[in-house]
């Protein structure tokens, strides 16, 4: 093994570029999981069959096809009818997307388990339905899902570098662009244990919240 | 797609899928038993060594590792995989990886007095396991492996990357060929789901077997069908958000 530290030091500077770009991948990708899980959760309850019907189809096909294969449609077909995006954007939305139906799973088993007993509650209290969910059910599922979407967003991370495959410089798109250009094999190393480096710390601190959020 | 593409690359590409599928997984279900089941050991260095793994696998992508094997580890040892080979190693590592926490979920789940009624029998640990264990955990495991072999599928059209000529590689040939990309990809995300529907079907039948041979029957308590993927009960949804990415032993 040939390992030139050189190699490493020539890398840092674009290496941090990436981890910034992934970053920004991760926090809005995050954000549009969150909300987007929230409003599939809901709309998978309603007991209009024509909301819930098709929401569930849909989500069940994106939970189903790769992250990868969505990416490229983002990308390729979806601007032969609609709008073209970069690829960041395009790797935000599709992060987004794909893992709002993963949280909205989570969002769903959170619903169900708030005690009967606070539904009927609110039901004996005469609060409207609107009011039921925004201070009884919501504010209760919500605390106990905590963890469980912190987990998907450490999983989120790990599937970020597939939007490099679309053309985003994030980590690994960074990493490929040195690595072509130099013929070195430091920066794919680099990249992977930045991973690791990133990943299990954010998971022991799930665990910790975990924790906390169950007493 | 033209038919030529179609024919020469397409349905190929669906044999080259499912044959990465098939190999990965079986590469991830002996690691996700042997790292589970050594996770559950009581000399703390075995313990250690495979919470390492664990830790270590889990906490990589497994597109970068897949590249590192592809690109660096070539580089690094002067020895080179075949790509299909380095696609289906790195998708066997990490989904074993993840499988292992599954398993060693499921272990801790059989009751203590099951592990105690072998110990008082004068069973050895291997006997134990293999007569008390694993068939009591065995239906536990199989919706989340159920899942976790969904993500696997998913995880396959990376190998597409480091240039293995699987269907998402030749709806790619097919875009860059006809300059149209729509069919291609259309058609693609409905093999792949065409692909988890039979999986899941297959699973199911496996999940009923395995509950029948420990004479539990019906859907099981606390979880409804969903259209495709098994609906988990809230526990075990909170368990699967942890399976891939939870830290810290235990």
């Amino acid at each position: 093994m040939n390992w030139d530290w050189s190699v490493v030091e020539d890398f840092m500077p674009s290496f941090w570029d990436g981890v910034l770009v992934t970053l920004q991948a991760l926090a809005l990708g995050s954000l549009i999981a969150f909300a987007l899980g929230l409003v599939w959760a809901m709309a998978q309850r309603s007991h209009r069959k024509w909301i819930s019907w098709p929401v569930t189809a849909v989500t069940e096909f994106i939970r189903n096809t790769p992250l990868l294969v969505q990416l490229f449609f983002l990308f390729y077909v979806v601007p032969t009818f609609g709008p073209s995006m970069s690829p960041l954007v395009t790797g935000v939305i599709g992060l987004g997307l794909h893992y709002s139906t993963y949280t909205a799973e989570v969002y769903r088993a959170g619903i169900d388990g708030v005690p009967v007993g606070q539904w009927e509650a609110a039901t004996a209290l005469s609060l409207p339905r609107r009011r039921t969910w925004t201070s009884v059910i919501l504010p209760q599922a919500i605390r106990r899902v905590i963890p469980a979407l912190g987990n998907y967003v450490v999983a989120m991370l790990k599937d970020s570098p597939m939007i490099a495959v679309i053309g985003a410089f994030e980590m690994l798109g960074e990493a490929r662009a040195f690595s072509n250009l130099t013929f070195t094999f430091e920066a794919y190393t680099v990249v992977g244990i930045a991973f690791i480096l990133i990943a299990y710390p954010a998971s022991l601190l799930l665990r910790a919240l975990e924790r906390r959020l169950a007493q | 797609m033209s038919s030529g593409i179609f024919y020469e690359w397409f349905l190929p590409g669906v044999w080259i899928t499912i044959q990465v599928t098939v190999y990965s997984a079986a590469l991830a279900g002996l690691v996700a038993f042997v790292v589970g089941i050594a996770r559950t050991h009581r000399l703390w260095i075995v313990r250690f060594v495979s919470g390492t793994y664990f830790e270590i696998f889990r906490g990589t992508s497994a597109l970068v590792f897949m590249l590192w094997m592809a690109f660096a580890f070539p580089l690094m040892f002067g020895w080179q995989f075949v790509p299909m080979y380095a696609g289906v190693l790195a998708l066997g590592l990490t989904y074993g990886a993840y499988g292992s926490e599954i398993v060693r979920g499921s272990l801790q789940s059989v009751s203590a007095a099951q592990r105690e009624a072998g110990i008082a029998l004068s069973f050895t640990r291997g006997q134990r396991l293999r007569r008390i264990e694993l068939p009591q955990a065995w239906p536990e495991m199989v919706p989340p492996f159920n899942n976790l072999l969904i993500e696997l599928l998913k995880g396959t059209a990376l190998v597409s990357v480091i240039s293995v000529a699987d269907m998402t590689f030749a709806a790619g040939l097919s875009r860059l060929a006809t300059n149209e990309s729509a069919p291609a990809y259309v058609l693609l995300l409905f093999s792949y789901f065409v692909i988890a529907f039979v999986l899941t079907r297959i699973m199911r039948a496996v999940e009923r077997k395995a509950k029948a041979g420990i004479g539990q029957g019906g859907g099981g308590k606390g979880r409804f069908r969903g259209l495709l993927a098994l609906k988990l009960s809230p526990e075990g949804e909170m368990r699967q958000a942890k399976t891939g990415t939870a830290g810290g032993q235990g």
